[in-house]
This record gives C-alpha cells, sequence and structure tokens, in this order.
C-alpha cells in the first residue's frame, strides 16, 4: 500500500487512519496505543497549562511531533468567536496551519453547528490556516465547506464518542460521490467493522479516538483498527460484487453425475 | 512591595516584578516557551516577543498547549474574554 498515499494540502500521508489522543489511562498508553495503530496524523486539544502542578508530563514528551503530524482541534467550541480563538492559540503553540475545526451546537449530542462551522471556516481559511471541517452528514454542507476552500471534509459517522457505528451510509457515500476532496469519517466508530465499512464506503480516511482508548484492551484495538481501514481500503479498491436477491452458484454444473 | 504587581495568570491571581517580561514568568514556571502559546490581555503573543514583552499591573496571561483529546474537556477550558464575560 506503499502507493496509496493520501494528500491533504501538500501534506502526505501513509496510513489512513488518524487518531485522538484523548480518555486514555496515562501518556505511556497513549503512545503504545498510536504506535500500534499506525497511525500518522494524531490528534490534541488546547487547553491551560497546569500551573499549580507543574510535575505533570507533557503530551509532546511522548507523542514527537518530528514523527507525527499534530492536528490540532477545536474540540468543546460551542461558538465562531471560540473556536476562532482556539484555533489561533493552537498555531501558536504548534508548528502548522492544520486545524480541525469543531464548532458545536449542543452537549448532549455534540453534533456541528453547521452554521457556526461555515462561518469560522471562512474566517479561518482566509487567515491561511489548512481547515478540516468536523461536519455533519450533510452533502450540501460538506459542498460549502469544500467552495470555502477546506481541502477535506470530515463527515460524522455517528456521534462523538457513541459507539454507534456508520448510521447513514447513503448520505456519506453521496458526500463521497459528490465532493472531490478528500473525505475523512470522523466520530462515531465503535469498532473494526465499522472503520472497514466506512473505508468500503469510499471514506479515504477514518479518525476516531473513543473507539480504541475506550476498548478494554487500547492497544489491541488500535491494532484492530489498524488492519480495518487497511481491509477496507483494499476492498473498496478491488471493487466489490453487486448484492443480489438469488444465489449464484460458484462451482461449474459441467462434469456432475 | 512597590516594585511588584498583580497579575492574573490561567485564571489565577498571582504577583511579580514589576518588570517581568512574559518569557521570565515562564521561566519562573518552568514552562517551555517552545511548546506553548501565550495570550495576553486576549492578545496571542509571537513566541519571538516573549523576552521583550513586559507585564503591567493587571495584564491577564493564558498560557496554553496541547493536550490529549479528542473528547471534550470542558473543565480546563480557558476562561472567556473579558469583552463577552458573564
Amino acid at each position: 500500500m506503499q502507493d496509496d498515499r493520501l494528500i491533504i494540502a501538500g501534506h502526505e500521508f501513509t496510513s489512513r487512519l488518524f487518531v485522538g489522543t484523548g480518555k486514555y489511562k496515562d501518556f505511556a498508553e497513549t503512545k503504545k496505543a498510536i504506535e500500534a495503530s499506525g497511525a500518522d496524523v494524531v490528534t490534541v486539544a488546547v487547553r491551560r497549562v497546569n500551573i499549580t502542578d507543574r510535575s505533570k508530563e507533557n503530551l509532546l514528551d511522548y507523542i514527537d511531533p518530528k514523527k507525527y503530524t499534530i492536528l490540532p482541534n477545536t474540540a468543546g467550541c460551542y461558538n465562531v468567536e471560540d473556536a476562532v480563538r482556539y484555533s489561533r492559540l493552537a498555531r501558536a503553540a504548534g508548528v502548522s496551519d492544520l486545524i480541525k475545526l469543531e464548532v458545536l451546537g449542543d452537549e448532549r449530542t455534540l453534533f456541528p453547528d453547521t452554521a457556526g462551522l461555515i462561518e469560522a471556516a471562512k474566517i479561518l481559511v482566509k487567515e491561511g490556516f489548512i481547515v478540516l471541517p468536523y461536519t455533519n452528514d450533510d452533502p450540501i454542507v460538506a459542498q460549502k465547506l469544500v467552495d470555502i476552500g477546506c481541502p477535506a471534509v470530515m463527515p460524522l459517522a455517528a456521534p462523538i464518542g457513541s459507539g454507534l457505528g456508520i448510521r447513514n451510509p447513503y448520505n456519506l457515500k453521496i458526500i463521497m460521490e459528490m465532493i472531490k476532496v478528500p473525505i475523512i469519517v470522523d466520530a462515531g466508530v465503535g469498532t473494526a467493522s465499522d472503520a472497514a465499512l466506512a473505508m468500503e464506503l469510499g471514506a479515504d480516511a477514518v479518525l476516531m479516538n473513543t473507539a480504541i482508548a475506550g476498548a478494554q484492551d487500547p492497544i489491541a484495538m488500535a491494532e484492530a483498527m489498524k488492519y480495518a481501514v487497511q481491509a477496507g481500503r483494499l476492498a473498496y479498491k478491488a471493487g466489490r460484487i453487486p448484492r443480489k436477491l438469488y444465489a449464484t452458484a460458484s462451482s461449474p454444473i459441467e462434469g456432475m453425475l | 512591595m512597590e516594585n511588584s504587581i498583580q497579575i492574573q495568570v490561567n485564571g489565577e491571581q498571582r504577583s511579580c516584578r514589576a518588570d517581568t517580561t512574559i518569557g521570565d514568568l515562564l521561566r519562573e514556571l518552568a514552562i517551555q516557551a517552545e511548546r506553548v502559546a501565550v495570550e495576553l490581555n486576549l492578545e496571542i503573543m509571537d513566541r519571538k516577543d516573549f523576552d521583550d514583552r513586559r507585564l503591567k499591573q493587571g495584564d491577564r496571561v493564558e498560557i496554553l498547549s496541547f493536550i490529549g483529546g479528542g473528547a471534550p474537556v470542558s473543565a480546563q477550558a480557558i476562561g472567556r474574554g473579558c469583552t463577552h464575560a458573564g
């Protein structure tokens, strides 16, 4: 799969699995899980440094920014102003213009506020950010984000952390057919078959956090996800057989007694 | 003390010398400058200005870095700006 690299705004990635770094027991487990996943892209959040307890270790002591592409997100932002503020802070704290843009609409579902998302994306693209927007499985919104200048879109499979899997494969399929930039299915994956299905539908990559970090054995699940994404990608490229209602014999009739 | 000022760092009151720079503050807190973003009164500071920019009485400093995410961690989120406090 060496020749099957994913390219987003000039950034090249070998792995089509992007992973989050939240919810792990500790940084050592985070590091092991990320290694097992084979991911190139690792998402992080931007938060206040703990100034009262400086003994706390830094995530970047475990996740080498030279080895991984650090993709900061705007998780926890519920309006355009905050999302833009956190994006600028992420750029100031890091080394690149990449931002995973989240503008959330509601705490219970964590569904994107797509109107706010479009507004924030416009501002950030103008400021030179490479905006990867976390959006709903809505093809029209996805197209608007591309028109603004987002080099990829990240539609959800199901609510963040829900583990419900691909809830609307038909909308995702329409997005993949309509949209001419890479599609990264983000959020809602529960297990390996969900990730494989996303890739079989034609997703260019899958991003997940809870499905790995929340598994009973996160490191084993990270490895399972690596293979699921690879298998799904290969199956997509191989071209599956059409679904038919009745059987088609695979052994010849000729030569039977 | 006449030559000390009160500032707010990540929401907490703190006193420091009147001529303290952002760079001094980071060193005092044992924070590596290349791993953080610093916002001074809602204005994001350029890293190369850390050692030149001196703090004033009442300044509000936010020091942020990358943490594990993913999932929203609202308890650790930064305070809202003074333009829309409430």
